[in-house]
């Protein structure tokens, strides 16, 4: 881990250059390695790929995924999805929202859809899938998040 | 199975490990006298973490957790497996079991016709040995012996139409992908499932994932295409890393890579992420987004089949479509068309969701109504509530009202009816649903997820959150108000449905409208003639 952050920006998107259409595999390499992607790589990234700076930062402001900033310790992502609320999801998000507004290290988000409609209501803490979840299991499940 | 030793499955699941089934793994993976498999789920998910094990009689079910949470212990599934065959399943081990000894017994599975997902839960998604121990590479073998065209043909003959959502003969695809200009050509799977409701893609990749790249080596062949890619949503880790597995473990065992078996087949398959945009599920959409640019929609023409990713010919495919063809090469086109129905031939998974008591993956010959899906099937309500809505076919797809779910599950039939079958999504809502609110999230959705090229549908949806939100705040004491946002929100459909470039735009009005149509008194209008009203 050295260098400075256009270098390492330049280092891990050099190595998707030769790759068909090499910017999101780029994007998301950049994000897992640096945490998040910078309004000032994109000058780096679009000469490495032999693009244009508005093209890059377009791409990187169309997709949800892409940060511009570090992620919080934590993250809740509760489905919003059509069969989470048939089972309480969208009270579910509204409780997360309000459980955590003062807390500043737990960022939560909406999703639509995690693929576990059938055991909803869902959500990811942390990354990791949970199922069948209740206000009182996420409140035992993020223990210590305060 | 090892002489004395006990063989159990665990399934790797997302689903099952979103109850828990990594926990049971670990505790069971310990002991010294199992041998544990990590399995895909078998998509009876209320019953998960459902772990088997292995016996005289079969493979035999077990929820790994008793109601009151105890997890099932080691000591009773190796007792299971050393009984004799004509030991009870049940007994002394009744807080954790099914009801049935063998898993293939269990009413919910036994009904069903597995084709497409026939593999599912049964086998070891990270090995390519039981892959092809359970009839994996039969399909390709037998395409590699045939002309491309006589591939593309036995495609054609078993009616098998694309599970992404519209329907179209993936044969006739395939047939004008192999007569497009010679030159580089594409697969493209598409896994982006962002259908709420829908899971059958990502257990097909976490449970069978050689099944999707044999699929696709098929559909090479036939087509031409040296390069293919998987477009997987990010939502998705589990089934990102379990086909990222398969891709090695293919290559190692000669199935990609140049000459497949020594055939003239060249062909290899790389996995791209998705970043969170539920319109790179339309496949032009999905083509710029591999192409590196935002996932706006293209105007077609040119189709993807002759002008699809950089330019080139491009097949783009549903991975339950392209994990189909396998079975097709197999047993030959006509075998699956003798299932189904005129139009819908074969069979569909349906994914069976929201607030349903034994929810989960049910492979069936189309034809099946709603109702025998969620009641007979289903079991009703999670709630034991009435049921009230089902929504079929993702969040662009129609609410159903109690009265109408005699409709059958085939592509003519939801047609017919106004409504729409898509990726086979069935979601259950018990009396409790607010359809106002329903109506207002279709809304939401599409405001939030448009691709913002054209107007009717990042304008227009953003006008019917608005809308809705007055239409809803009125609906106690209706007025004028009340009545010109009603007229406002059915002209906004209209829009929406006439100008928009593709069915984001074009079929958020099928959510809305039919819950005005059939559930009136939720938008404050009167409810005493129509037919879907509260019960
Ligand atoms: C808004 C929208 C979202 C879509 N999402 C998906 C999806 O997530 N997965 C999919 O396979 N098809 C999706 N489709 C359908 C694709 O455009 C395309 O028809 C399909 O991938 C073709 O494959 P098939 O013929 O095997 O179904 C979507 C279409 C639209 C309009
Ligand atoms: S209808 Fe919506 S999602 Fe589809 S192309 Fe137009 S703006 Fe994009
Ligand atoms: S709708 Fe919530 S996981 Fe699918």
């Amino acid at each position: 881990m050295t260098g400075t952050r256009d270098e390492r920006v330049r280092e891990i998107v050099t190595r998707y250059a030769a790759h068909r259409g090499p910017l999101l595999p780029a994007l998301h390499a950049v994000q897992e390695d640096l945490g998040w992607i910078d309004r000032d790589d994109a000058a780096v990234i679009a000469d490495v790929l032999n693009l244009s700076k508005a093209d890059v930062h377009g791409v990187v402001t169309f997709y949800a995924d892409f940060r511009d900033a570090a992620a919080t310790r934590h993250t809740v992502s509760v489905c919003r999805g059509e069969a989470c609320q048939a089972v309480g999801g969208q009270e579910l998000y509204e409780r997360s929202v309000s459980r955590f507004a003062t807390i500043d290290d737990v960022t939560v988000t909406e999703v639509f859809c995690l693929g576990n409609c059938a055991l909803g209501p869902s959500a990811q803490l942390d990354g990791r899938l949970h199922g069948r979840l209740s206000d009182d299991r996420v409140s035992a499940l993020t223990q210590g998040w305060s | 199975m090892t002489a004395g030793r006990t063989t159990v499955y665990v399934p790797g699941d997302a689903a099952a490990v979103s109850v828990g089934a990594d926990d049971v793994a670990a505790a069971l993976g310990r002991h010294p006298e199992l041998d544990l498999v990590r399995t895909g789920s078998r998509g009876m998910l209320w019953l998960e973490p459902l772990v088997e094990v292995d016996s005289e009689r079969g493979r035999i079910g077990l929820s790994a957790f008793a109601p009151d949470g105890t997890m099932l212990s080691a000591e009773t599934l190796l007792s299971i497996g050393s009984a004799a065959a004509t030991a009870p399943a049940v007994g002394e081990h009744a807080a954790y079991s099914l009801g049935v000894g063998r898993v293939e017994d269990h009413p919910f599975l036994a009904r069903q016709t597995r084709v497409t997902c026939a593999r599912l839960g049964i086998v070891d998604p990270t090995s390519e040995q039981d892959y092809a121990a359970h009839g994996g590479w039969v399909g390709l073998r037998r395409a590699l012996t045939m002309a491309p065209a006589a591939v593309v043909e036995e495609v054609v003959s078993s009616g098998l139409r694309g599970r992404g959502g519209a329907g179209f003969p993936t044969g006739l695809k395939w047939r004008t992908v192999a007569g497009a200009e010679p030159g580089l050509r594409f697969v493209c799977a598409n896994a982006d499932e962002g259908d709420s409701g829908t899971f059958a893609d990502r257990m097909l990749m976490e449970g069978d994932p050689f099944a999707l790249l044999e699929g696709m080596a098929i559909c090479a062949w036939a087509v031409g295409a040296t390069e293919g890619f998987i477009y997987v949503r990010s939502e998705y880790p589990h089934a990102i890393a379990a086909m990222r597995k398969a891709i090695a473990a293919a290559r190692a065992a000669g199935w990609l890579g140049t000459h497949v078996h020594g055939s003239a087949l060249s062909f290899d398959v790389e996995v791209r992420v998705g970043a969170g945009a539920y319109i790179c599920g339309e496949e032009t959409s999905m083509l710029e987004s591999l192409e590196g640019r935002r996932g706006e929609v293209r105007a077609k023409p040119p189709i993807p089949a002759l002008s699809g990713l950089f330019g080139r010919p491009t097949v783009v495919n549903n991975v339950l479509t392209l994990a189909t063809v396998p079975a097709i090469l197999a047993d030959g086109g006509e075998r699956y068309a003798a299932h189904g129905t005129d139009r819908s031939r074969g069979t569909q998974a349906f994914q069976l969701g929201g607030n349903v008591r034994h929810g989960g993956l049910v492979e069936l010959d189309f034809g099946i109504t709603v109702r025998e899906l969620v009641e007979d099937i289903g079991g009703g309500t999670r709630s034991g509530r009435p049921i009230r809505a089902v929504q079929v076919g993702g969040p662009l797809g129609a609410y159903l009202p109690a009265k109408l779910l005699d409709v059958p599950l085939t592509y003519e039939a939801m047609a017919e009816a106004g409504f729409m079958l898509g990726h086979g999504g069935v979601v259950v809502f018990d009396d409790t649903v607010d359809l106002g609110r329903m109506a207002r999230f279709a809304m939401e959705f599409c405001a939030k997820e448009s691709c913002g090229k054209c107007t009717p549908c990042r304008i227009g949806s953003q006008r019917g959150v608005e809308t809705l939100d007055r239409i809803l705040a009125d609906r106690a004491h209706p007025g004028p108000a009340h009545a010109a946002g009603l007229s406002l929100l059915t002209d906004l459909c209209t829009t929406m449905e006439r100008g928009s470039l593709c069915a984001m735009g074009g079929l958020t009005p099928m959510p809305v409208r039919s819950a005005l149509t059939h559930f009136p008194e939720d938008f404050g209008l009167d409810s005493a003639a129509t037919p879907g009203g509260r019960p």
